[in-house]
């Protein structure tokens, strides 16, 4: 459905996008993650019309949009910005505002104002003024004005990033709603990792302005390609070192003095880094619980962080680590600063990348 | 001391029976410059939109002249307007000098820098994620400046009065293109002028209350608007 190739945008001597090129088909959530200031919200804009690329095209169905540059084909998308933007007029007429760039018939906007208010739950709130809504409202609306129009793109910019956790959920809820009920085409972009997760079927990890990885989700947040996607995914565990030797598929990987097994394919003397989540690390008194598959390595109490139901434990086992476990299991260890423990992860729990 | 407290009391005396004569020229005083509101209103919010929303060379430029030109004197237009449609001046087979018509051009060019240079500050206050919002719901060029220029109305509409205030109190060009003819181009400012040098100091000061009046009442209906 649309396809984007070689895009590069460059505002002055700083270029954003450098040469993405990507492929959507029609009914997928695409979501892009990545830090600020990495070029989501100008990919988007991109394709919106909003920008003119310096170099590359956008083909939507066949059409090369910025070469047609037709209203007509701007009017097959509809875009959602990070901050709500919502026009001083009543609420209806905020939503009916793109109908009547289109000169669409009174009746047929009042049934569709109707019907959208009530998709997005804001029935009965034709007549407030717009600028009364609180945030969550502001971006319900700003929903509601892009689904009357009946885009064949949904372009959604963040659209949460400037919201309470409860209207975060509404709008997610209502993403997934949406795309369920008219099989929308929808490319998101957001900075929470676990908001591309939970809505996503296909993840572009960007980094500065160009995609570094993309995948399902689940790719995505376990087999992360490079330091930067495992540092933004939450993969905080990154330990560089070499395969020095193999037994079944099992590598023993040398790291600053310590050993670790995991699954790998690569050949022995393979220069790797090994990547594993804070949360498949374990924390016990003791080294008793030691399987052949399992690495455990013992190691001091850094520091312990509070993390909601959680603590972010920092240990130096020779190399610094890092565990997530629970704020339970922590006092039931009685770890501390200065805590004797050990760290132990199974062999399948890192991915194995070639440096 | 005695004259001035005299004054006061044969001015409230003449609003409240409705002097004829005070009435007349007060109501002039406002269809002139209402006009003059309206025409420049017409051109300038358009031209202003039209300003802020292209690109060319030498905006920022033209941009400093129309601010500039907020102080524009009042004799200078007048001055200005006289020689355009003075007998020998190139408008002047309209006849248009010593009439009403004249002093509603007159007012019309003093104050289309202002209405002109506030519109594009009003619509270069609005947010930038609205016009983007516009743009990507699918508007037109023509549906977009009406969007944004509706977004921007009470600002606009705060011109549009400042505009006004400044026509109904200016008295350079209404003299000078007016005359001050009574009965014909006698308005509010050029009367005051013209009673407190002739010593007729409780009609300058009804006039001048009525001026204040109508300024009043009009601050009051925008804020009764933009309060809406």
């Amino acid at each position: 459905m649309l396809e984007i190739r070689n895009l590069t945008k460059r505002f002055g001597e700083n270029t954003v996008v450098k040469g993405v090129s990507l492929s959507i088909p029609k009914g997928e959530i695409f979501t892009i993650i990545g830090p600020s200031g990495a070029g989501k919200s100008t990919i988007l804009r991109l394709i919106n019309l909003l920008e003119i690329p310096t170099e590359g095209s956008i083909i939507l169905d066949g059409v090369n949009i910025h070469k047609e540059k037709s209203i007509e084909v701007k009017r097959r998308m509809g875009m959602v910005f990070q901050k709500p933007a919502i026009f001083n007029v009543s609420v209806y007429e905020n939503v009916a505002i793109g109908l009547r760039f289109r000169h669409v018939r009174e009746e047929t906007i009042k049934k569709k104002v109707a019907d959208a208010l009530d998709i997005v739950g804001l029935t009965g709130f034709d007549d407030r003024k717009g600028k009364t809504l609180s945030g969550g409202e502001m971006q319900r609306i700003a929903l509601a004005r892009v689904l009357v129009t009946d885009p064949d793109l949904l372009l959604l910019d963040e659209p949460t990033a400037n919201l309470d956790p409860v209207s975060v959920r509404m709008i997610e809820e209502l993403i997934l709603r949406i795309h369920k009920e008219f099989n929308t085409t929808i490319i998101m972009s957001t900075h929470d990792m676990f908001q591309g997760q939970r809505l996503a079927h296909r993840i572009g990890v960007m980094i500065d302005g160009r995609f570094a990885q993309f995948g399902t989700p689940r790719e995505i947040f376990t087999t992360p390609n490079d330091r930067f996607v495992a540092r933004f995914v939450g993969v905080e565990n990154v330990i560089d070192g070499r395969i020095t030797s193999k037994d079944r598929g099992i590598a023993f990987i040398k790291a600053d003095g310590i050993s670790i097994k995991a699954l790998s394919p690569l050949p022995v003397g393979t220069d790797v880094t090994v990547f594993f989540r804070p949360e498949d690390v374990a924390i016990s008194g003791s080294s008793e619980h030691a399987g052949s598959i399992r690495n455990v390595f013992p190691g001091r109490v850094l520091s312990v962080i509070p993390m909601g139901p959680y603590s972010r434990i920092h240990l130096n086992c020779g190399v610094p680590l890092l565990a997530m476990i629970t704020y339970m299991a922590t006092e039931e260890l009685g770890i501390r600063e200065g805590s004797e423990v050990c760290a132990s992860f199974k062999a399948t729990a890192p991915h194995v990348v070639k440096r | 001391m005695n004259e001035i407290i005299e004054g006061f009391r044969t001015a409230i005396e003449l609003i409240i029976t409705l002097n004829p004569e005070v009435i007349e020229i007060s109501i002039r005083s406002i269809i002139i410059s209402l006009s003059a509101t309206l025409i420049a209103s017409f051109i300038a919010i358009p031209t202003g939109s039209l300003i802020t929303f292209s690109e060319f060379r030498g905006k920022q430029a033209l941009v400093n002249i129309i601010q500039t030109l907020y102080a524009l004197p009042t004799v200078l237009v007048g001055l200005f307007v006289f020689l355009l449609i003075s007998r020998a001046g190139p408008f002047g087979f309209m006849r248009l000098l010593f009439t009403p018509e004249g002093m509603v051009i007159a007012q019309t060019v003093l104050i289309l820098p202002i209405l002109i240079g506030l519109t594009i500050s009003s619509l270069k206050g609005i947010d930038t994620t609205i016009l983007d919002a516009l743009r990507s719901l699918g508007a037109t060029k023509m549906q977009f400046l009406r969007s944004v220029v509706s977004e921007a109305r009470y600002a606009i509409m705060a011109a549009v009065v400042l505009g006004f205030g400044r026509a109904i109190s200016e008295v350079g060009a209404a003299i000078m293109i007016g005359g001050n003819i009574r009965g014909h181009t006698r308005v509010l400012t050029t009367a005051i002028s013209l009673e407190t040098s002739m010593g007729y100091i409780a009609v300058s000061i009804a006039l001048g209350i009525i001026l204040l009046l109508i300024a009043l009442v009009i601050n009051l209906l925008l804020a009764i608007v933009q309060n809406r």
